[in-house]
């Protein structure tokens, strides 16, 4: 009987590792969709999308902390549901727009420079971000207010907090939610347009600055609801939340296919559950992965699961 | 050759004299400082091979550094680390003892530090533009992870009790080396196939240059010099540990050849004394104003503005064209002159 | 005469579209030969495949009775053969001087060590590599640009200046991407003379894309007609250009 035991006890640990996996990979999959967006377009690496998961972070913490309230004799602020849809409102539109300044201000004007130009812009804009939000919210870490009663869902042998089922549900629907616009609607075309080919797209007559525009802005809508999500799941902002965060979401863009937006949803939901995996072993080697599947990707199939291969013409 | 040899000697001879003057005229944090910019100056210039010379975009410097700084530490520190399996300290004497000791640590931590970059080398061959930014921070990333894990080197916290070797002598001796050396590589045909790569990887290797090797000559030539002067820092700050080698110093050395202009030596040095002592300087604004991330956020909106405006840096390309450097390095070729 | 150049039902395929479909070429030593076809016939693809830019879907290639295939640009290259770009690719910020030099690189014969410290044979070999580019910078005539960046020459010079770095390279045969596109007529006719002053006094084979007829008629001794990836003439100049398949080609690809 004893083996058979230690199996399923193995089994279930592992399935529970999953369920945190999937959790932890739906935020990842939320951040990767506007990388994969901005690279499909501009040949870009955004880093500075890190950084607006991280403000999406601060622009729901402070909202929700403010209209919070403290339950008599418990130790933690609580949030009723309604302000929270006002966070989020006011984190997606603010990281929305945050998103569309950057690009306007700091990767218009270097359209057409070198793509080295390009990038070192963009870690500049990160570095930037990151160290103003320094300034303003400190560097002390913050801890959001309780929205929940936090209890575990027993879901079979498993139990899955209920902040994570949460997390699972919003990152589904909302990607879904893109991955439809981007497929279905006119603007949607015109998006795909342009990460197809820029010059012709604009002789066609779509508008390539407002596509673009419209293409950071969504990205980072998407990141703002991210980093809320993680805000309310792992309570622990600070200014340097995203640097990690951003490298791993990238990373899992690359890894389903940079471009494809179910592909960034997959790399994500993958690379979560890997991490879990090898979290459940070592947590600090759990940051390692990330990178190792970058490598290995990058030499084994560099254009991603669901990516389409091409090649330079000469 | 000789005269190769003669100004490498008078390049350790300017060090000397500097060394004299800093150990004797010069109060304590001045003097810090401008050991701190030695140690830029060489995290610079090799950090321009790779970057600047061959376009190869690392943001990995600072994993080098960290390898070097280590390894060489390791080697002239009697280590004193817990273990918690034996529940006791252990200590083991230092490999290399005296003074006379650092330049084989210096060296192993540069051979450590340049094989790191032969493993980054190689699957960077596959690598392009953004790609190989991620990989490289990523590999500096997974460098702070291990040596973080690493108990033998004191984990998070880092080795301490480092002797003082490191003075004005060894950072501006391995900076004029660094140099030098680096400045017969651009004039050679070797570095003449760096900026090949750099400019056409394709028409380099239509013509036969290996871009491969050449890539990855580019990145154990970096590390090498990148493990030296974490060996220097080492043996100057006294304590390490993984948060000394963070993403953020791999940027800064980014910045520092940015504002210089990438693919310039010379422009590598000023930027990197520019951005060595600028910071200081701004750490008693800071302290001040009394908002910590006043300094990183300035540097940054620099890197901005300097790529928006002047994306190729003070310098250019251009070599700083002193006459002084003139006489000491072979000049290029001018117009018109036959062979 | 054998065949220096040999390809047998060389294919390329990209996705559905075959590029080149079943060439075969012969290319004899110190031949001078042309190969045409309207836009997209799939001449650059050849090149790409001749010189291991690209590994053919099908077929070979035999370059002087070796086996071309799968060896890659950089070997491809140290074995002999040196082309240019249809597309222009210079080295920018190197001088003329140091872009013909980087022809030479490949048979250096002085390793890093000597470039460091600067030994005798690495100033041997800076003083080998400067002669002969500066010899080829002669042949083209651009001796009295050599200081200056390639970036600021101007379109003429640039595709003479890749001539130049190819034949630094000392190969046996030289594939060239339609050299003359761009060029006034007088400079077209200072080029013809240039490629078959290349061929006589340099004794390098030639393999020659270009679009103007004239030049390709008047200097090549063979051509080879490719439409839509497939050979359908291959003669003489008189031979192809009164092909009733070569003229429906260009007709119409020009209707
Ligand atoms: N890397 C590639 N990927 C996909 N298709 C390609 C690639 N390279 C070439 N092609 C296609 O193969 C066909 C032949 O192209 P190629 O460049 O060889 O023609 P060409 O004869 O050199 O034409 P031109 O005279 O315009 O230079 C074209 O339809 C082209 O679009
Ligand atoms: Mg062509």
């Amino acid at each position: 009987m004893l083996p058979l035991l230690e199996t399923s006890d193995l089994a279930t640990r592992l399935l529970q590792q999953c369920a945190n996996g999937v959790a932890k990979g739906s935020v990842y999959a939320l951040v990767a969709v506007g990388y994969t967006r901005v690279y499909g377009v501009l040949q870009l690496i955004n880093f500075a999308h890190s950084d607006v998961y991280m403000l999406g972070a601060y622009f729901s913490y402070y909202p929700a902390k403010w209209l919070g309230y403290m339950p008599e004799g418990a130790e933690k602020p609580k949030v009723p549901f309604y302000v929270l849809g006002l966070a989020f409102l006011f984190a997606v539109s603010a990281c929305a727009a945050t998103g569309m300044l950057i690009e306007r201000l700091a990767y218009r004007p270097l359209r057409n420079a070198s793509r080295l130009s390009a990038l070192i812009t963009a870690i500049g804009v990160s570095i930037l971000l990151q160290n103003v939000g320094q300034m303003v919210f400190g560097a002390d870490p913050k801890s959001f207010p309780r929205y929940m009663d936090q209890e575990s869902v027993a879901l079979g042998p498993i139990a899955v907090a209920d902040t994570s089922l949460v997390i699972i549900v919003v990152a589904a629907a909302m990607v879904g939610a893109l991955h439809l616009f981007v497929q279905r609607t006119r603007t949607g075309a015109a998006m795909r347009a342009c990460s197809h080919d820029m010059r012709t797209a604009g002789l066609m007559g779509v508008n390539v600055n407002a596509t673009v525009s419209l293409t950071f802005a969504l990205g980072s809508a998407m990141a703002a609801v991210g980093g809320m999500l993680i805000a309310m799941d792992q309570p622990r902002l600070t200014p340097t939340m995203g640097l990690l965060a951003g490298l791993k979401a990238f990373v899992a863009a690359v890894l389903g296919g940079i471009g494809s937006i179910p592909g960034a949803a997959l790399g994500g939901l993958l690379l979560g559950v890997a991490e879990s995996m090898v979290g459940a072993w070592n947590t600090t080697y759990a940051d390692a992965v990330a990178f190792v599947v970058l490598v290995v990707v990058l030499l084994v199939k560099p254009s991603g699961i669901l990516g389409k291969s091409g090649r330079e013409k000469v | 050759m000789l005269r190769a040899l003669g100004i490498l000697c008078l390049g350790l001879a300017g060090a000397f004299g500097l060394h004299l003057v800093v150990s004797n005229a010069v109060p304590p944090y001045p003097a810090l400082i401008v050991n701190m910019c030695g140690i830029s100056i060489i995290l610079a210039i090799s950090l321009n091979v790779i970057n600047g010379l061959t376009g190869q975009f690392s943001l990995g410097h600072a994993g080098f550094m960290a390898i070097g700084a280590y390894v060489s530490a390791y080697f002239t520190t009697t280590l004193r680390y817990f273990d918690p399996d034996a529940a006791r300290y252990i200590s083991e004497a230092p490999l290399f003892d005296g003074l006379w000791g650092f330049p084989p640590a210096l060296l192993a931590g540069g051979i450590a530090a340049a094989l790191a970059g032969l493993i980054v080398g190689i699957p960077t061959l596959r690598l392009k533009g953004d790609y190989l930014a991620i990989a490289t921070l990523g590999f500096g990333e997974i460098v702070s992870i291990l040596l973080s894990n690493f108990r033998a080197v004191g984990g998070t916290k880092g080795l301490t009790s480092i002797p003082g070797y490191a003075d004005t002598f060894w950072i501006y001796g391995s900076a004029a080396t660094c140099l030098i050396l680096t400045g017969f590589l651009q004039r050679s045909t070797f570095g003449r196939a760096l900026i090949a790569v750099r400019e056409n990887e394709l028409a380099a290797e239509v013509m036969g240059i290996n871009a491969a090797r050449m890539k990855i000559t580019a990145f154990v030539y970096g590390a090498f010099f990148a493990g030296v002067a974490g060996g220097l820092f080492g043996h100057l700050m006294l304590t390490i540990s993984p948060a000394n080698f963070g993403y953020m110093k791999s940027v800064e050395v980014v910045v520092m050849l940015v504002l210089g202009g990438l693919g310039s030596s010379t422009g590598a040095v000023v930027g990197a004394l520019i951005l060595t002592v600028l910071p200081e300087a701004l750490r008693d604004v800071e302290r001040q104003v009394e908002l910590s991330g006043f300094r990183m956020a300035l540097y940054a909106l620099l890197l901005v503005v300097m790529m928006l405006f002047r994306p190729q840096g003070i310098f250019g390309q251009r070599e700083l064209s002193l006459k002084l450097l003139r006489r000491l390095l072979p000049s290029r070729d001018k117009p018109g002159r036959q062979p | 005469m054998t065949s220096l150049l040999e390809t047998r039902g060389l294919t390329m395929r990209f996705g559905g579209l075959t590029a080149v479909d079943d060439c075969n070429l012969g290319i004899r030593e110190g031949e001078l030969f042309g190969l045409i076809g309207p836009n997209g016939a799939g001449k650059t693809t050849v090149f790409n495949m001749l010189t291991g830019v690209y590994t053919p879907s099908q077929g070979s290639v035999s370059f002087a009775g070796r086996d071309l295939r799968g060896l890659g640009p950089v070997r491809v290259a140290r074995l002999g053969v040196s082309r240019t770009f249809q597309n222009i690719r210079l080295f920018d910020e190197l001088s003329v001087l140091e872009n013909a030099m980087t022809g030479a690189h490949q048979h250096a014969h002085c390793r890093l060590f000597d470039s460091l410290l600067r030994t005798g044979r690495h100033h041997r070999e800076e003083a080998r590599q400067r002669e002969i580019a500066y010899r080829l910078l002669a042949f083209l005539g651009l001796e009295d640009r050599a200081g200056l960046p390639a970036r600021s020459l101007p379109y003429g010079h640039r595709r003479k200046l890749e001539i130049a770095r190819a034949l630094a390279t000392q190969p046996r045969l030289l594939c060239l991407d339609e050299p003359a596109a761009g060029m006034n007529s007088g400079e077209k006719a200072e080029l013809a003379g240039l490629i078959r002053r290349i061929r006589d006094e340099l004794k390098v084979t030639v393999l020659l894309i270009e679009h103007d007829m004239r030049l390709v008629l008047g200097i090549c001794e063979r051509i080879q007609v490719l439409d839509y990836g497939k050979t359908i003439a291959l003669g003489t100049p008189r031979e192809v250009q009164q092909d009733r398949k070569v003229i429906e080609a260009y007709l119409g690809a020009e209707a």
